[in-house]
């Protein structure tokens, strides 16, 4: 597997596991990402506190990329405007572009997200659109300049699975950009079968963040992915329709 | 003017520099707009604040 390199908006990495920041005590944050393997962590931008005190960058261990979201945005133009800030921050040029008007679901909006990813570009980010799995869409953000698409699993923070397994399939085979599961994942299962898929990698967030022992579930689905991203490398053994095959020799039976 | 939605009161000539070390914020942490333009952190010292400003100052948090 050491030849087996993600590459995202021009950078290497070794790992395909994506770690959201949300919902945790920072306390746990530099256990989580060690435990995770982790090498790309996402983080949100909002008005700061004026102590400053316990930033969240304070726990991140050094040499992971930042990926900041828009989430908050309702439209293009706001995504644009947190992504600035984000870059303003002064850890790179990766950006999420999560667009939502719809505060049950958290559903993204697809044609908004279209418009921010093709100005981000142009601004020089390295952009990754949270989307919901529409091929066409897919295209319109590839032709905008996304350096990867994220499409949603099931709805953000559900721990539900694999609700849109087709689309992303669909995705997978068309897109020639790295697909990222992002969002509904709720098992190393599931995440090991997205990667099985021929995902690129996963994001989780909800998954670690709810469970009972943060660390040891960011252990448990870093293997997961691990062992999807080896299957999809070696190739999944057919599947028989109908009957069965043996799997020993079929001659020299101790029989009349 | 107004700092993230709080209006506050200016004690004179004010730069953007001194008033957000006056208000407590770590200036490696954060990014900030002036009336909706971002202020480069290179700018702070010679940027000056007036009644009527609008500041936003930002920082990362925890999220997915």
């Amino acid at each position: 597997m050491g030849e087996d390199k993600f590459i995202l908006g021009g950078k290497e990495f070794q790992s395909r596991f994506i770690l959201g920041s949300g919902k945790y005590n920072v306390e746990l944050i530099k256990a989580a990402v060690e435990n995770a393997g982790a090498e790309i962590i996402t983080l949100a931008v909002r008005r700061a506190n004026s102590s400053g005190e316990g930033n969240i960058v304070d726990f991140i261990p050094e040499g992971v990329t930042l990926l900041p979201n828009t989430s908050g945005a309702r439209n293009a133009e706001e995504a644009v405007r947190i992504a600035r800030l984000s870059r303003e921050l002064g850890c790179g040029n990766f950006v999420k572009v999560e667009i939502m008007r719809d505060s049950k679901y958290l559903l993204p909006d697809n044609q908004e997200t279209v418009k921010a990813t093709g100005q981000l570009t142009k601004e020089g980010f390295v952009v990754l659109p949270y989307m919901y799995p529409d091929l066409n869409v897919a295209r319109d953000l590839a032709d905008a300049g996304a350096a990867a698409v994220m499409p949603l699993a099931a709805p953000i923070g559900s721990n539900k699975g694999l609700a849109t397994r087709e689309f992303i399939q669909i995705l997978i085979d068309e897109i020639d950009l790295p697909i990222i599961v992002d969002a509904g994942i709720g098992r190393p299962s599931q995440a090991c079968e997205v990667m099985e898929m021929g995902a690129a990698a996963v994001m989780a967030n909800t998954a670690i963040a709810t469970a009972g022992n943060i660390p040891l579930m960011a252990s448990a689905f870093r293997r997961a992915i691990e062992a999807g991203r080896e299957a999809y490398l070696a190739g999944l053994g057919r599947v028989r329709e109908s009957g069965g095959e043996a799997s020993s020799p079929v001659t020299g039976f101790l029989r009349d | 003017m107004t700092i993230n939605g709080e209006k506050k009161e200016l004690s004179g000539r004010v730069s953007l520099s001194e008033l957000l070390a006056q208000e407590g914020f770590r200036l490696e942490r954060i990014a900030v707009e002036l009336n909706g333009e971002i202020v480069p952190k290179a700018a702070y010292a010679d940027t000056f604040i007036s009644e009527a400003d609008k500041l936003e100052v930002v920082s990362f948090v925890g999220g997915g």
